[in-house]
């Protein structure tokens, strides 16, 4: 008898979810997830993101800041998924593109500033916020999630972990492990992708050749799920979907948010050497804050109004930030030597002191 | 452009290092590069060219050279680094670029567990001819996991080749000795390095503002005296090569004749070069960025300390980095950093 090999169909990629299209219709027979002060809620977290961003690349260009990644053009994968987390048990895990998501846990905003401003303050996170640090090194905060989806399940409790990342930490071995790890212990993790097109200036294209992520999913023994990036509301409802699973204790699932980078990977990019503007345009046209916006306003809920209005607060909290910040005293010399290990050992203390001396004057403010 | 000589050309670091790379790709066709954004925009053909990476190293290359030898990868480096083992153990000579030396966590096995040792376990059948480009320092306000030196870590392993230019000549003449070596090298280039030009006028060596045009090689293993003087011995590696120049520069105005040790290779060790100029100055003062605990800077003290302690009149000091993270701070990481102040009073503290 001749065995025939089984190969598998490889997978085509899925369209993705939407509920809501650029002009802010909902789809037919849909109805939305979040009721209208909820995407109020959301949609001011998405514009003060967007507001603090470009207030930070200006300081960032007068030498002021130093570098960072701005979010624009991803606020409704970032919102969509942060309004299905509940701040009072859930974790979240942020690579660095995720600033409202962590506001809306309760990270501070003038830590976000000190943050950009280097001070060594700007990493605490407050006790009772339930926000992991940024995450530079890539894809190493995947498997912290499934460290922290695991042991709240171990603990009976109900939280669960999201996770962000990107197309280009979606390559590294970490995200396989951690996958894998969590569909065999069945961690409470919501593995939250922002594909936004690019991995500084590779392509999604050179990341992998398979049509998409998201059907990486099935084969870890978890559902995947590919959805419209640009759409709060889709965003929203697959993510509380996966939440709920999780807490029933369905483990984990990995969602695949289609989005665009509107600009620099960072401060320190230049995209105009490597992105079609042509390509731009057209996600500028799906703009996921404007998407909202038109929603709402066949609501009767927005209104040019309002937008002023909004603007105009939301300036004023983007000053409030920066004016909170200021009141930080600035780094000390000494600081260097601070958190190093929970408390300063002998020889580092031996060092310090030195150093102190050293740096003439004493433990000056440097600022 | 100074009208000093005829055919000055002063490079860049960045510019040296690229014309080193174009160079070996045109004279071996079994050298290619790979790393994240190498390429860079390869989304758009007419745009393919405009990135090189976040130093420009591989700028234009992959218009010369095509996709197939100039690849950008997915951002997964032990996949890429432990292709580049594989290809090298069988015929190719693969460059592959380590964004930043901090990550190299992510592709350690890769690095010290078969690329340093596959030429030892197989009884010498095996080459490695891998070359690791990787960047390293602080003093750019980029915060502790892209700013590390860690050459030292490398070091630690033995059949891993380490070496660090400390400026367009060095890198030029150690990327194409490390393309050309047969065993692993990694080239540590300092970021705050590679924007700039050579550092002499005056001089037309290493030292000097001139870089050549034809291929030339720096070997592997030696240490270039960058700097001659008579009262103390300065070891700088990569960067602190140039806080040392500085340093002597000021001593001479006190008076003191300072000699420059640019270490440039770290591993293997130029012991030789080394020893005869703490000899000759009977003091020492090492500065390295790296942290300072099982350092380089430890290595070559203890060095200094057992193979020339009856001609030293002071104990070798050491000007390193404290032993904490480097901090993203910007004044913190002034303070940081070891500088020339620092190395002049080291040094006026052992000439006493
Ligand atoms: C382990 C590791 N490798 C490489 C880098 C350099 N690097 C920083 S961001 C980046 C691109 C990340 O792309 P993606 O995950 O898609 O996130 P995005 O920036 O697009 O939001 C790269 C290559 C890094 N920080 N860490």
């Amino acid at each position: 008898m001749r065995v025939e090999p089984q190969f598998l169909p490889s997978t085509e990629a899925v369209e993705p979810i939407r509920l809501l299209d650029e002009a802010g219709r909902l789809a037919p027979g849909a109805e939305a997830p979040l009721d209208p002060s909820r995407t109020l809620e959301a949609l001011r977290f998405m514009m003060f993101g967007r507001a603090f961003d470009a207030r930070c690349w200006s300081m960032q260009r007068q030498g002021r800041l130093g570098t960072f990644a701005p979010i624009t053009g991803q606020e409704a994968a970032i919102m969509g998924s942060a309004m299905a987390a509940d701040p009072a048990r859930d974790w979240l895990v942020p690579q660095y593109r995720e600033l409202p998501a962590l506001l809306r846990h309760g990270y501070p905003v003038e830590r976000v500033v000190l943050y950009r401003q280097g001070h060594p303050a700007g990493g605490f996170v407050p006790p009772g916020v339930r926000v992991m640090p940024y995450q530079v090194s890539l894809a190493a905060q995947l498997p912290h999630a499934v460290g922290i989806g695991w042991g709240m399940k171990l603990q009976a409790q109900s939280g669960v972990a999201m996770v962000y990342f990107g197309d280009g930490a979606s390559s590294e071995g970490d995200f396989h492990e951690s996958c894998n790890l969590a569909g065999i212990v069945d961690a409470p993790v919501i593995f939250l992708l922002q594909n936004n097109g690019w991995a500084i200036s590779t392509p999604r294209s050179i990341q992998t050749a398979g049509s998409d992520i998201a059907s990486r999913a099935p084969a870890y023994g978890f559902p995947g799920v590919s959805v419209d990036g640009n759409d709060l509301m889709a965003v929203y409802l697959v993510t509380a979907q996966a939440v709920e699973r999780a807490r029933q204790g369905g483990g984990p699932t990995l969602i695949e948010a289609h989005t665009y980078r509107m600009g620099a990977h960072t401060t320190a990019d230049d995209p105009s050497r490597y992105v079609d503007p042509e390509t731009e345009k057209g996600w500028a046209r799906r703009d996921p804050i404007l998407r909202v916006q038109r929603y709402l306003a066949q609501l009767g809920e927005w209104s040019e109004d309002r937008d002023a209005q909004w603007r105009k607060e939301i300036e004023a909290d983007v000053d409030d930030a920066f004016e909170r910040a200021s009141r930080f005293p600035p780094p000390r010399a000494s600081d260097l030597y601070e958190h190093v290990f929970d408390e300063v050992t002998p020889a580092l203390a031996r060092q310090r002191r030195w150093h102190l001396q050293e740096a003439a004057g004493g433990d000056e403010e440097t600022g | 452009m100074s009208e000093t000589r005829e055919n000055l050309r002063a490079l860049t670091f960045t510019q040296a290092v690229n014309e080193a790379l174009r160079q070996e790709m045109e004279r071996d066709g079994t050298v290619f590069i790979m790393g994240e954004d190498v390429a860079g925009g390869a989304g758009r053909a007419d745009f393919e060219d405009a990135w090189g990476g976040p130093f420009r190293l591989t700028k234009g290359l992959i218009g010369e050279f095509g996709p197939d030898r100039v690849r950008d990868t997915p951002i997964s480096e032990a996949g890429f680094i432990g292709a580049g083992v594989g290809a090298a153990a069988t015929g190719m000579r693969p460059i592959v670029d380590l964004m930043f030396v901090g990550f190299f966590g992510v592709c350690g096995d890769q690095i010290m567990n078969n690329a340093a040792k596959m030429h030892y376990m197989f009884g010498g059948k095996v080459g490695v001819p891998l070359t690791i480009m990787t960047s390293i320092g602080a003093g750019t306000n980029s915060a502790a996991q892209h700013s590390e030196t860690l050459y030292s870590i490398f070091a630690h392993f033995p059949g891993l080749k380490c070496v660090c230019p400390s400026g367009p000549y060095s890198a030029k003449g150690l990327h194409i000795a490390a393309i050309r070596d047969d065993d692993p090298v990694i080239v540590f280039n300092h970021a705050l390095l590679m924007g700039r030009r050579g550092a002499n006028v005056e001089r037309d060596d290493v030292y000097g503002l001139h870089v050549p045009e034809d291929p030339y090689v720096l070997p592997i293993g030696k240490s270039l005296v960058a700097r001659e003087g008579a009262d103390v011995t300065l070891i700088g590696t990569g960067y602190t090569t140039l806080v040392c120049c500085e340093a002597a520069a000021q001593l001479a105005e006190q008076g003191y004749s300072a000699e420059v040790v640019d270490l440039l290779s770290i591993s293997p060790l130029d012991e030789e070069t080394i020893l005869e100029s703490v000899m000759k100055t009977r003091k020492v003062v090492i500065v390295d960025e790296d942290y300072p605990r099982c350092s380089v800077a430890s290595d070559l003290s203890a060095l200094v300390a057992e193979e020339a302690f009856d001609y030293l009149d002071a104990p070798p000091k050491r000007v390193t980095a404290p032993h904490t993270p480097v901090p993203y701070s910007q004044p913190l990481e002034a303070l940081y950093l070891p500088n020339r102040e620092r190395v002049v009073s080291a040094a006026l503290s052992v000439l006493a």
